[in-house]
């Protein structure tokens, strides 16, 4: 952990004197900006009922995805849970389409029969938005079982929440992952509660998880997952280790969501005033202002990136509003693959 | 070819799936060094290396899993579970992930996979091992779900079940393993989803699977010395249903008995004679008779365990008191 924080920081001065990270940086943040503003238009829509269903928002944890998913190569997959928006975009499945799956509509990733929970790009290798909490953690091994049996040279990403982590699939597929020596990278997203239960009502073993992978002799490391900087540069440790040794990595990012578990919720469950110092850590507040101050860009290229990101919104929401409903005859199509 | 029992017309079908195909491999608890708990997949390990034959921990959820995420990115994974009991552990992956992938993806993913699993009571190992999961399976959309009830079947339908490109559930009758029978020496295929009439005749249509079929043979056998000629139907594949090959048999026969070894209540044959009647009540000239297992726990005694399971004495007795007056 003090070693990442401490690289960062040493990449942190050094990027005020390479130019050619500009580009890099501005990409940063326009992606944490398309996910917040996407995650805001989502919420609008949901109060005007264009979406339904359980909706979960990423408002908060962007840096997390963003930061991770830009170390990724095309043959890597990704699988996730349902609080998938944020990976999703940072993959750059496409904005249209996501939002059109949320309105479900035919013209959405999976025709609009997924939603909100279960986003796919299977091109690119974004296999789910999972919603059994838990779930994925097979489907990810599996995925890897492929990669290393048909050695494509890519790994997998398996991105969870802490709640999950009380699940049993967790266990044994980190031993499994262990075991097999499978390349998987497990990126814990502890936000601190599992829907209403904070992890110190719920979880023996600390606030700290990482620590645990020992027990399944997986190394493991710890990162500030509101910092994008930090997340990008540990993924980065994370995934050459994984792509070197073929084992798994687990890496832990303490992060916080700013707003209620889904839609539904009241957040009876926790203090306003924890909330207000997460969000002193706010991303998309604290990144922009040091990209500022180390005179990395101008404010003027911060406001072009608004301009353009609000402009894929707002179309993104146009072309789902706009899209057909799918037709009757879908509801029997792609329940088998013709033999 | 000379008769072979069960575990050795599967063995063959695994064999000639893993020499053919490279994307097949076998994922299971104890099927290498150990030989499988039934000795299906004996000689795996040491023929197909470690890398194909892959010893997993007991980890049902887990490892069932696995084999959907290896099948979604490409390879043919068979798995192979001690019981078909303990799918229960796993059910999660096999109903919510397996099943639904493709739907939720909008068709982008599919899952070419067989699990495999003994099935069924008979074999005294009580409440926790005698279950007939399949029956429970079967209603999921996204599986195929089929059973075979003797080897040059469970040939035929093992090899179309790893080619398919969908989950296949694959349960195979734990009391059959040792049956013999005739296996044909040219290559044959089984289609998913197709009953097989094993026997003609005009009286009435017997109807079960897997294990049943052996009651259902024993039960022609006994009405046949009372001279009722009774057509024999082996359901073969729960999902889909063959409901064209009944029908015609109905046509002729005009009386149905339809058999599970599972428990009635909630037996896959409930499903099937609601159908049936619902579209062939103008062929039927007296009431459908259904038997099954009695809606008990599975006892681990003999002689309970006995009483729990359908016989072919009282089928027949049924018959001739329900359907056919003498
Ligand atoms: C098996 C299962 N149990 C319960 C739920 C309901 N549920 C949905 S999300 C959630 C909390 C999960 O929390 P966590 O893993 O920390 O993820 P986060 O929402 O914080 O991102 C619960 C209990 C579910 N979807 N699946
Ligand atoms: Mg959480």
């Amino acid at each position: 952990m003090a070693t990442l924080k401490q690289e960062k920081n040493n990449k942190t001065s050094k990027l005020t004197q390479v130019v050619d990270e500009k580009k890099e940086m501005l990409d940063l943040y326009k992606q944490m900006f398309l996910i917040r503003q996407f995650e805001l238009a989502c919420g609008e829509n949901y109060t005007k009922g264009n979406i339904r269903g359980f909706l979960h928002l990423y408002i908060g944890q962007e840096a997390t995805a963003v930061g991770s998913i830009s170390c990724l190569n095309d043959q890597d997959y990704i699988v996730t849970h349902y609080r998938d928006h944020g990976h999703a975009l940072a993959r750059g499945l496409d904005v249209n389409r996501s939002m059109a799956e949320l309105f479900g509509k035919a013209s959405g990733l999976s025709k609009g029969k997924g939603g909100s929970m279960h986003l796919f790009d299977a091109g690119k290798k974004f296999m789910g938005g999972h919603a059994i909490v838990g779930g994925q953690f097979p489907l990810a091994t599996g995925l890897a079982l492929a990669c290393q049996y048909k050695k494509t040279g890519g790994i997998v990403v398996c991105f969870f929440g802490d709640g999950s982590t009380n699940q049993g699939t967790y266990h044994e597929t980190l031993n499994l992952a262990s075991v097999w020596k499978l390349p998987i990278l497990f990126i814990l997203e502890n936000n601190k509660y599992g829907m209403g239960s904070s992890i110190d009502r719920v979880r023996a073993g600390g606030e700290d998880f990482y620590t645990g992978a020992n027990t399944y002799d997986i190394p493991a490391a710890q990162v500030d997952g509101m910092d994008v900087l930090a997340e990008k540069e540990a993924t980065k440790i994370a995934v050459d280790k994984v792509r070197q040794n073929g084992g798994p990595f687990y890496l832990e990012c303490k992060t916080f969501r700013f707003v209620g578990h889904s839609l539904a919720d009241g957040q009876k469950y926790r203090k306003t005033d924890e909330i207000k110092e997460w969000e002193k850590k706010d991303p998309l507040t604290k990144f922009p202002e040091w990209i500022l101050s180390a005179g990395i860009a101008k404010k003027t290229d911060l406001e072009k990136i608004h301009q353009e990101v609000n402009k894929n919104i707002e179309d993104a929401v146009n072309f789902a509003e706009t899209s057909l409903e799918p037709k009757s005859s879908e509801l029997y199509e792609d329940i088998y693959k013709i033999d | 070819m000379p008769e072979i029992v069960m575990r050795e017309a599967i063995k063959m079908g695994l064999e000639e799936a893993l020499e053919n195909d490279p994307n097949v491999l076998i994922l299971g608890e104890d099927i290498g060094a150990y030989g499988g708990a039934y000795a299906v997949t004996d000689g795996f390990l040491k023929k197909f290396g470690p890398e194909r034959i892959k010893d997993t921990p007991i980890s049902e959820a887990t490892f069932i899993g696995t084999g959907i995420g290896a099948a979604s990115a490409g390879l043919r994974p068979i798995i192979e579970l001690m019981s078909i009991s303990f799918s229960l552990v796993g059910f999660d992956q096999i109903v919510n992930m397996a099943a639904n992938l493709r739907y939720m993806s909008g068709g982008q993913i599919h899952v070419p996979m067989v699990i495999r699993a003994p099935t069924g009571a008979g074999v005294q190992l009580a409440a926790t091992h005698s279950q007939s999961v399949e029956t429970w399976l079967a209603e999921v959309p996204g599986l195929y779900c089929v059973c075979p009830s003797n080897p040059k079947d469970a040939l035929g339908l093992l090899r179309t079940s790893i080619k398919s490109n969908n989950p296949v559930i694959f349960a195979e009758p734990a009391l059959l393993y040792g049956l013999k029978g005739d296996v044909p020496e040219d290559y044959y295929e089984i289609p998913l989803g197709s009953a097989s009439v094993s026997k003609e005749g005009k009286d009435i249509t017997l109807l079960s699977y897997g294990a049943g079929m052996s009651v259902i043979n024993d039960t022609e056998k006994i009405l046949s010395s009372k001279n009722i000629s009774a057509e024999i139907i082996d359901l073969r594949s729960l999902n889909p249903i063959d409901y064209k090959t009944i029908g015609k048999s109905i046509k002729k026969t005009n009386h149905l008995l339809a058999l599970d070894t599972a428990r009635k209540n909630g037996g896959i044959m409930g499903e099937v004679v609601s159908n049936i009647q619902e579209d062939f009540n103008d062929w039927l000239d007296g009431p459908i008779i259904r038997v099954g297992a009695k809606d008990v726990p599975w006892p681990y005694n003999k002689n309970l365990e006995g009483a729990a399971y359908p016989s072919a004495e009282n089928i027949v007795n049924t018959i001739l008191e329900k359907l056919i007056k003498v």
